[in-house]
């Protein structure tokens, strides 16, 4: 079931075109990791998706009224913010936003949707304490359960997992596992291309602004785009545990 | 705490503040015969000094402090920023031009609101002025860049206008204006004043769930369906209404807006939304008694609410500050 259908998307800057014509759909199931150097135009393309950007074409999702496009796709942004010490649970709370009718309070609902978002980044024990006092992992923790806690068909996350202890970003690329295994679509950018290879269905690739390659992690992580996307090369392997992709070198 | 025993708590300080407000004053009534004048309208002097005099005084007060604080909390979530106030827009200087102008004219003789008007029409250009110069995206840094604009050319024409003073009882009348008051109003200036301030009130107190949001950022809050451009839209006429009818009626009073979300964010934990109406029941028992002190201590020197409120807003401000860094460290 396509999940999410997005054609000729555009973002300039200036004359200068920071997304250019990228059409893509995405499946119910999928964990796509978006990837690219520097600079690709990764934040770009997924804030247009979501339409927080001025773009041409057309996104399935930016196409709908904000409040529906909330319950449908929740966001996470890279810049991690948290602008007031909040408790914990308020803050993931916060994740339930969309789904609450003009002043009314939280439901049963929502309590347990956050109760479960907090559960699943093993935030127990956390909920009362001040957002903002925590460390940097663990706010990044907070603020996927918060993502979570929308419990949205769709996750767009922008390096979800940069900055994360090794433990955590497995758990959270197996918690996008079992939410796509239910049959949600998750699209990340990601910077660790071990990662992306190993827990990944799909890679799409972007080069300045272009997306140039589209399909399973082995198709794509090949030494011609390598090369000419990242200047690098990888040793690529596949194994009993799934596809391993180790970066080896400069190679321009 | 929970939330409803701190909006019960501060709903008692402020009944208490506003009873004090109408017992205390120059004439020295008993409070008995003040009490039964004022309900019952038996003897006619002190039913004159209660009903004329006093009991505006005590509304104005907390209808300039609900304006001060809620619009200070509202700034504050809005632009995630501590050190917000409602003097940031703009608003409270335009508004004192607009009254300084009636008052170097003469217009504002021709008749008993004449200064108010004038003020909220000096409130009212600047939010024009403000809405065109930040933009129609929903951004703050054009907001805050548009407001210190507009507040530095308020603040030039209206030294302008001193400049150019007949005379010196021009002069002086205008800075005692600028000064911030409550003595001497009626109920001519809660009726002007009340409907602009409700306006303002309703559309700040609409803000909770979008300012919670923004918690996030402002990425996040769109992504979650807050219309950012809206929000800010409803945030400007919110406290440009409600602190320019403030400004109108009192003058300039610095500090509620700034120091009452401050004291009161602990109590909330942090939630810019629940700040909103603990911040208003906060700003009208500040300004309430600020009012009330400024009659007891100088009775006879007519000791101005601005100048007080200043005077004790300042050093409590360096107190939270030095709190916070000691927080920090």
């Amino acid at each position: 079931m396509t999940a999410l259908t997005v054609t000729d998307l555009t973002v300039l800057r200036g004359e200068c075109p920071v997304v250019d014509q990228v059409s893509l759909s995405l499946q119910a199931g999928e964990i796509t990791g978006l990837i690219g150097p520097n600079g690709a135009g990764k934040t770009t393309l997924l804030r247009a998706i979501l339409g927080l950007q001025p773009h041409s074409g057309t996104s399935s999702l930016a196409s709908l009224p904000a409040r529906q496009r909330a319950r449908t796709a929740a966001w996470m942004p890279q810049t991690r913010e948290i602008a007031w010490p909040v408790a914990v649970e308020t803050l993931v709370m916060l994740g339930r936003v969309p789904h609450l009718a003009g002043g009314a309070k939280p439901s049963a609902e929502d309590r347990a949707a956050t109760a479960r978002a907090l559960a699943d980044m093993a935030l127990n024990g956390f909920e009362t304490r001040a957002a903002t006092d925590l460390s940097g992992g663990e706010q990044a923790r907070v603020l996927i359960a918060r993502v979570l806690a929308q419990e949205t068909p769709i996750i767009l996350a922008d390096e979800p997992i940069a900055g994360l202890d090794p433990a955590f970003q497995i758990a959270t690329m197996q918690i996008f596992r079992r939410l796509a295994d239910q049959g949600k679509t998750i699209l990340a950018a990601l910077h660790d291309l071990g990662l992306a290879a190993r827990h990944c269905t799909r890679l799409l690739l972007l080069d300045k602004g272009r997306l140039v390659a589209d399909g399973p992690p082995r198709d794509v992580l090949t030494p011609e785009n390598l090369h000419r996307v990242f200047g690098i090369a990888a040793h690529v392997m596949e194994t009993e545990h799934g596809l391993i992709f180790q970066p080896l070198e400069i190679t321009r | 705490m929970t939330l409803s025993r701190l909006f019960g708590i501060l709903s008692a300080i402020v009944a208490a503040l506003f009873c004090a407000s109408l017992l205390i004053g120059p004439a020295g009534f008993g409070i008995g015969d003040s009490i039964s004048a004022l309900i019952r309208g038996d003897g006619e002097a002190v039913t004159l000094v209660m009903r004329e005099i006093r009991l505006p005084r005590a509304l104005l007060a907390v209808m300039v402090g609900v304006s001060l604080g809620l619009s200070g909390a509202a700034l504050q979530g809005f632009l995630r920023n501590p050190l917000a106030e409602p003097g940031l827009i703009g608003v409270t200087s335009s508004a004192a031009l607009g009254a300084v102008i009636a008052l170097q004219t003469g217009f504002a003789a021709s008749f008993a609101l004449a200064l108010p008007i004038s003020a909220l029409i000096g409130a009212l250009v600047s939010v024009l002025l403000l809405l065109l110069l930040a933009g129609p995206r929903g951004g703050s840094l054009t907001l805050i860049l548009a407001g210190i604009a507009i507040s530095a050319l308020a603040g030039a024409f209206l030294s302008l206008v001193l400049n150019l003073s007949p005379n010196p009882f021009a002069v002086s009348e205008i800075v005692f204006w600028m000064l911030g008051s409550l003595s001497d109003r009626s109920f001519d200036h809660v009726m002007i004043a009340l409907p602009v301030m409700m306006l303002g009130w309703t559309l700040l107190a609409s803000l909770g769930r979008g300012l919670d949001a923004l918690t996030l950022g402002q990425d996040a809050a769109a992504s979650m369906g807050i219309h950012l451009g809206r929000l800010r839209l409803r945030m400007v006429v919110g406290v440009a209404a409600s602190v320019g009818a403030a400004t109108a009626v009192a003058g300039a009073i610095g500090f509620v807006g700034l120091v009452v979300p401050h004291i009161l964010r602990r109590y909330v934990g942090a939630r810019p939304g629940a700040l909103l109406p603990a911040s208003a029941l906060g700003g009208a028992a500040m300004v309430l008694a600020a009012d009330i002190a400024v009659r007891l201590i100088l009775p006879d020197r007519d000791l101005k609410l601005g100048v007080l409120m200043a005077i004790i807003g300042a050093p409590l401000f360096l107190h939270l500050i030095y709190k916070t860094r000691r927080q920090m460290t």
